[in-house]
């Protein structure tokens, strides 16, 4: 059981390399209050440690819109790892 | 007309979505799949999107390229699942009163469509599987470095 005021369900969405590496398309976690997406993946790196491989290809969008990885969550937060999508060549 | 679809793809649907009175040209790209990526046989693609997110850039993307040009009209489709060679992955018609505008406003939509909408693809084929753009999913040689951040 857990109090509402000290920790926060956040919805992990999980795409591409992300979903193919923990095997899940969504997870929801419990994390503690001032949890930042960096709080997050460190937590999905302990359940799956080649997570920790994907981190520099990692973006992190919060509610659809992507935020940088010290951004303080709220309860009932999305969160999304993104990685780098190739526009093909541009030339 | 902004869409995400399984199914094939429409670049006349788009052309007739945007036409209207005042465009004197109509500029639509047609992004299709290739057999050949880095010099690798390509057998087929797999598309995946954040949808929600997806379709929220789209409009982000014609509202941008609104601000800039004098748009009339702007359709965006894009397909996810698996899309074979040949098969058009993604349309955008842009109308402007001149075909100069048309021109630039469509070439601004697709590469700022490739910038910040949340869709990924994944080839299959000579190569194995890749994840264009990013690493392949489970690191296979022991002890690579982390990357520090």
């Amino acid at each position: 059981m857990h109090s509402a005021t000290t920790t926060l369900t956040i919805r992990v969405l999980l795409f591409a390399v992300f979903r193919e590496t923990l095997g899940d398309r969504q997870i929801e976690l419990a994390a503690p209050v001032g949890s930042t997406p960096e709080d997050i993946f460190r937590l999905l790196e302990e359940r799956r440690p080649d997570m920790s491989a994907l981190r520099p290809y990692t973006t992190f969008a919060v509610n659809r819109e992507v935020v940088s990885a010290d951004t303080v969550l709220k309860d009932g937060d999305e969160l999304a790892l993104l990685q780098p999508a190739s526009g093909g060549r541009n030339d | 007309m902004i869409e995400l679809t399984y199914d094939p793809l429409s670049p006349d649907r788009c052309t007739q979505a945007v036409r209207q009175a005042g465009s004197g040209g109509i500029v639509t790209f047609v992004g299709c799949v290739r057999d050949l990526s880095e010099g690798k046989h390509v057998e087929y693609l797999e598309y995946e999107a954040y949808e929600p997110m997806a379709l929220n850039k789209m409009r982000q993307v014609c509202d941008e390229t609104t601000e800039m040009w004098p748009v009339k009209a702007i359709a965006i489709q894009h397909r996810v699942g698996r899309l074979e060679i040949g098969d058009d992955a993604v349309v955008i018609a842009v109308s402007c009163p001149h075909r100069a505008e048309a021109f630039e406003a469509c070439r601004y939509a697709i590469d700022r469509l490739k910038e910040i909408v949340p869709i990924w693809k994944k080839e299959h084929g000579e190569g194995g599987e890749t994840w264009v753009g990013g690493p392949t999913a489970v690191p296979t040689e022991p002890g690579i470095p982390l990357s520090q951040d």
